[in-house]
């Protein structure tokens, strides 16, 4: 196989990880006005990314570093193309940043509620943003012989595009109520999980819609593939849910976002930036990478470190593994007592 | 002003602020992993004080330093689309293995770090935290090699058939002799940095009338800890600076003529502690001249030449004339902006002999366990956290605006750097966005330190020993 399938591949990979992880990330932070009754359980909810959030953050900063070193003509097409959107993701980034780290550092009430609405606007707009971004990259946008994007924000603003950054935005917050019902306890788990439900046949409905688009617009076989399985695997999420097996919900939802993103990379190859204007203009794996030497090094840093990464992360899972509930928040009302229980779904 | 300058404008901020952050994480997550490391090896409750307490101050800079990091990784697409496609076979790999090697390593273990306290045993807690710290070492080496290749750009060859600047030796911009001098010189900074942060605050808490007699002790421990560091990494500033300047003097002549404003090559040539009077080359008012240190500084010699701006125009139009990267290339004047060269070399070598002497100071003050008294020190303790870290941000302008026109030094001006495609319009909103955003979190990260730092270390809580680990309350929360 060619370096630059390959690295097509792990860019690939880099957004699947993204999205998985960050994706719950983003549905904990949009749903903190809609579960929580209160500050304790408010910090319940943000405690579960707690540890996590940050790390899940660093793949996105991988993904764009190395588009950068392995489609230097790609990172510089797309994100000088879509300019004003990265510059809402980028900010909405830093706020909820740092909401997440300064919220708890003053014990007031008006000061906690400000960084409330970063985090959630922080959350809600990359969860909008990056699907609306994607669903344009496949669909294709205005790009000249000089591989300069030639439209504007309008041009990204188009149905398709808009469908599939509501398909995103959805899809994390089902993703995030199940991971809240996996990792909270008491009340707040039971509320997760119904609203899961109730969110998750919405998404289904309006993932389906947009995979089939997708599907119309540039499939071919293997990404049919992949998204019926991630349509089949969303469906037993929500089955799973109701029945109240978490673990298996929450892996539901998680192989739906992989599928999802994997098709939709599967819908794009050999092209990485497909151009509207002629297909002579497009961006593809071959004439927007970097050279042979340069993808042979970063693939042996990859093959090196990636293992290690996912050792270590992996690791951080283990270790925070149990359910939060109210009595672990200093300060805060203590709800049930800590009772000794099967640890269920350990990921 | 037209995108070019809007986009430099934005540059300058985003990464002078960025570099505000950068710093104090380098420097503090090292103190708070010496300080966790002492409460490990001794067991004494001021150190795991001590470890909370800047592990606080710690997260509340740390916080910001990666929120405003992430820019970083896209702006260069953003602004600098041109710049991406010419050199993103070389310049990309470094922040790619930045992101893999080093931001992983730093978030996931601050992860643990933050949420790990009672939840993992004492030795692989305090690991945690030197592990944040060699993330933070590491994301240096990889960033300093894609400025150190900006500066003197290695291991690399144009093709004329792609138009671009293509990798050929990967080691070569690994350990590039620009990047050999500028990784010790800015680490050490950093840890003068994290040091005279320390310092700074553990001083004010100590002299502090309110603070009780024992705490005082615990903040003496922090203020000689500190003290040490600082004056130890000023030296270590020194040395490598003395070393960077040779290596630049060799590979940028320019900028170490523009550093002193010489504009006529001299043998020996002198070092000017000030000017007044215009910096054209044209007449000086006054100055104050030390005979011989420039050649020290360039050379290595009391006596060695230096060349001026004037000759070094001449042979840069000689050399640059018919350059490969010509499609890249305009013609420009050779010289940077004299007065911002001048001056900001000064004012970082100024800013950082001061730190590191007031470091001697209360070392010297602080000897055989005397604890300092008096409202004296207050003015030392609040200027002490912003002299370093003010030679910093003079420090990177002075190398980023002394190497102008040049983006990449010899090979691509910084007015073909950027992107065709971005308008005056989309700049100018971002670079306005990005200010005023700044802007606010400046305000909000300054009230939240002071106020952590008036607090001081709150006294250790006692466990509840009828809790299992997993259900006792959260120590660091969010």
């Amino acid at each position: 196989m060619e370096l630059t399938t390959v690295w097509f591949g792990l860019i690939a990979v880099l957004w699947i990880g993204y999205f998985c992880l960050e994706g719950f990330d983003f549905g904990v932070g949009m749903l903190l006005p809609v579960l929580a009754r209160d500050d304790t359980e408010r910090r319940v909810m943000i405690n579960t990314v707690g540890p996590v959030w940050d790390g899940n953050e660093v793949w996105v900063l991988v993904a764009g570093g190395a588009t950068f070193a392995a489609f230097p003509e790609w990172y510089a097409t797309l994100f000088s193309g879509f300019y004003l959107p990265l510059l809402l993701i980028l900010l909405a980034l830093i706020v909820r940043n740092l909401a997440f780290e300064y919220r708890g550092k003053r014990d007031e009430a008006a000061w906690r509620a400000r960084w409330d609405l970063m985090l959630i606007i922080g959350s809600f707009v990359p969860a909008l943003l990056w699907g609306v971004a994607f669903a344009n990259i496949v669909r294709g946008v205005p790009i000249n012989g000089s591989k300069e994007f030639t439209g504007n924000l309008f041009t990204l603003l188009n149905p398709y595009g808009l469908l599939g950054g509501v398909t995103t935005l959805l899809l994390f917050l089902t993703h995030g109520a199940i991971f809240l019902s996996l990792k909270t306890d008491g009340e707040i788990r039971h509320r997760a999980g119904a609203l899961a439900v109730r969110i998750g046949a919405v998404t289904a409905l309006v993932a389906v819609v947009f995979l089939v688009w997708t599907q119309t617009l540039t499939g071919n076989a293997g990404s049919a593939v992949l998204f019926v399985v991630a349509a089949l695997a969303l469906v037993a999420a929500l089955l799973m849910e109701l029945r109240g097996r978490e673990g298996w919900a929450f892996t539901g939802t998680m192989v739906t976002i992989a599928a999802a993103v994997a098709g939709l990379f599967a819908a794009l190859f050999p092209d990485v930036m497909p151009s509207s204007t002629s297909v002579a203009f497009s961006l593809t794996t071959s004439n927007a990478s970097a050279t042979q030497y340069t993808l042979t090094v970063m693939t042996w840093v990859a093959v090196i470190f990636t293992p290690i990464v996912l050792v270590y992360q992996g690791w951080t899972y283990w270790v925070f593994r149990k359910r939060i509930s109210t009595h672990h928040i200093p300060g805060g009302r203590s709800g049930t007592p800590p009772m000794p229980q099967k640890v269920t779904a350990g990921r | 002003m037209d995108a070019l300058d809007l986009a430099r404008w934005q540059f300058g901020i985003v990464t002078v602020y960025h570099f505000l952050f950068v710093p104090v994480t380098i420097g503090l997550s090292a103190l708070v992993a010496v300080c966790e490391t002492l409460w490990v090896r001794r067991g004494h409750d001021h150190w795991l004080r001590l470890t909370k307490f800047f592990g606080k101050l710690f997260l509340i800079n740390f916080a910001i330093g990666v929120a405003t990091g992430i820019v970083q990784e896209f702006q260069f697409g953003m602004n600098w689309s041109d710049y991406s496609r010419f050199v993103g076979d070389i310049f990309g790999a470094p922040l790619a293995i930045e992101g893999l090697v080093a931001f992983f390593l730093e978030s996931t273990f601050l992860g643990l770090w933050i949420f790990g306290w009672d939840r993992l045993p004492r030795k692989v807690h305090a690991a945690c935290i030197w592990a944040v710290h060699v993330g933070t070492l590491l994301s240096a080496y990889f960033i300093l090699a894609a400025n150190s290749w900006m500066q003197h750009p290695v291991g690399y060859a144009y093709n004329p058939k792609t138009g671009r600047a293509e990798l050929n030796d990967f080691a070569a911009v690994l350990f590039n002799k620009v990047q050999l001098v500028t990784f010790p010189h800015t680490v050490l900074a950093a840890y003068m940095t994290g040091a005279a942060f320390m310092l700074g605050v553990a001083l004010w808490l100590q002299v502090r009338t309110s603070t009780p007699a024992d705490d005082r002790t615990m903040y003496g421990r922090a203020t000689r800890l500190s003290a040490v560091v600082l004056l130890v990494a000023g030296l270590g500033v020194a040395v490598s600076g003395d070393l960077q300047g040779k290596v630049m003097t060799e590979v940028q002549p320019m900028k170490m003529a523009a550093a002193e404003a010489l504009y006529h090559s001299e043998k020996p040539a002198s070092f000017s502690i000030f000017t007044i009077g215009s910096l054209d080359g044209s007449k000086e008012k006054f100055s104050v001249k030390v005979p011989g240190v420039l050649s020290f500084l360039a050379t290595g010699s009391w006596n060695g030449k230096v060349e001026g701006i004037d000759e070094l125009r001449a042979r840069y139009q000689k050399t640059y004339g018919r350059d490969p990267g010509a499609k890249y290339y305009a013609t420009g004047g050779y010289t940077p902006v004299i007065p911002v060269t001048y001056w900001s070399f000064r004012v970082m070598i100024g800013l950082g002999v001061a730190g590191a002497g007031l470091g001697a100071l209360v070392l010297w003050r602080t000897r055989r366990g005397r604890l300092p008294t008096g409202r004296g020190w207050v003015p030392v303790a609040i200027a002490m956290p912003f002299l370093p870290l003010f030679a910093n941000s003079f420090g990177w302008i002075f190398t980023e605006m002394g190497r102008q026109p040049w983006s990449v030094f010899g090979l691509m001006t910084t007015s073909s750097a950027v992107s065709p495609g971005v308008s005056t319009g989309e700049v100018l909103t971002s670079l306005v966005a990005f200010t005023l955003l700044y802007g606010v979190l400046a305000v909000v990260e300054i009230g939240l330190i002071l106020r952590t730092v008036r607090g001081g270390s709150a006294p250790t809580p006692i466990d509840d020993p009828t809790l299992e680990p997993v259900d006792r309350p959260l120590v660091h929360a969010y």
